[in-house]
């Protein structure tokens, strides 16, 4: 019954933080109108997600899940970058970034 | 006891200051609260021994990803007055499936909370870059490798929608 004593805390606290991070970025990304804010609580997200995967792959000494967060952490670059560079270019079309002005992309 | 209190505390500054991201009304602010959120997140890498993702978090995600946003809001010259308001009804909306989404995953999680308490570590030397390099190059290299694909992909997507703009005006 011995809790690893170098790690801090047990594993349910980890996983409350991380679900907790999830439900409060899914709020953002459910109220927020700005597209930059929203873009900022998606990679709120995922680094819930990343979190809890560290937690997982720390308390069962395996050590594939934190290479998967390398990757996430990749790929979450890429797509900052080119949702990014969108933003910008829908900006200087339609002068807002209100996401309700986007609803017309098509054209 | 007193690395579980650490750990206490550094969570509830995690998920105040994220509430902070979504519930300031300025973006710039929101921008900063973010980047004290992934150090808090990065200290809590490090309270269970990540040391490699801690840095690389601490890297890419508050130094790269972060001043790229600060770059963008600053670009865009946004006021007060261009900040888009949501409704109330919208609000509540939000915040009951919000809170419903975080009621299903805490019971959806509930047998796994109740395991923390029987764990042993079997090896605390997991998140070291030594192990963590051995495991990159040997069983993923081909991801690793398909890795530099999609950034060179991401680069030339974003050069072509920032040039393509600049030809149209010329």
């Amino acid at each position: 019954m011995q809790v690893a004593s170098n790690i801090g805390s047990s594993l349910d606290f980890y996983l409350f933080v991380s679900i907790a991070l999830f439900a409060i970025g899914a709020i953002g990304a459910m109220t927020r109108k700005n597209m930059i804010v929203l873009l900022m609580c998606i990679e709120l997200m995922l680094n819930a997600v990343n979190l809890m995967l560290v937690t997982f792959s720390t308390f069962y000494g395996n050590g594939d899940a934190q290479i998967f967060v390398f990757f996430t952490m990749v790929v979450a670059a890429a797509e900052a970058t080119v949702g990014l560079s969108i933003i910008i270019m829908a900006y200087r079309n339609l002068k807002s970034i209100d996401i309700d002005m986007y609803n017309q992309l098509k054209n | 006891m007193s690395l579980q209190i650490i750990s206490i505390i550094l969570g509830s500054l995690t998920l105040a200051s994220a509430l902070l991201v979504v519930f300031s009304k300025h973006p710039v602010r929101s921008v900063i609260y973010l980047v004290v959120t992934f150090f808090f997140i990065t200290s809590m890498y490090i309270m269970m021994n990540a040391q490699f993702l801690a840095i690389v978090n601490m890297i890419v995600y508050a130094g790269a990803i972060m001043v790229l946003f600060l770059f963008v809001l600053m670009l865009l010259n946004l006021n007060k007055e261009a900040e888009p308001v949501t409704t109330k009804g919208s609000q509540l909306a939000a915040f009951i499936a919000g809170g419903s989404l975080f009621l299903v995953l805490i019971t959806a999680l509930k047998d796994t909370l109740t395991l923390g308490q029987t764990y042993r570590a079997h090896n605390d030397q997991i998140g070291l870059v030594k192990q963590l390099g051995n495991l990159l190059f040997t069983k993923y290299l081909v991801a690793f490798e398909i890795t530099s694909i999609l950034f060179i992909a991401a680069m030339v997507g974003a050069i072509l929608l920032a040039k393509r703009e600049k030809q149209i005006i010329e």
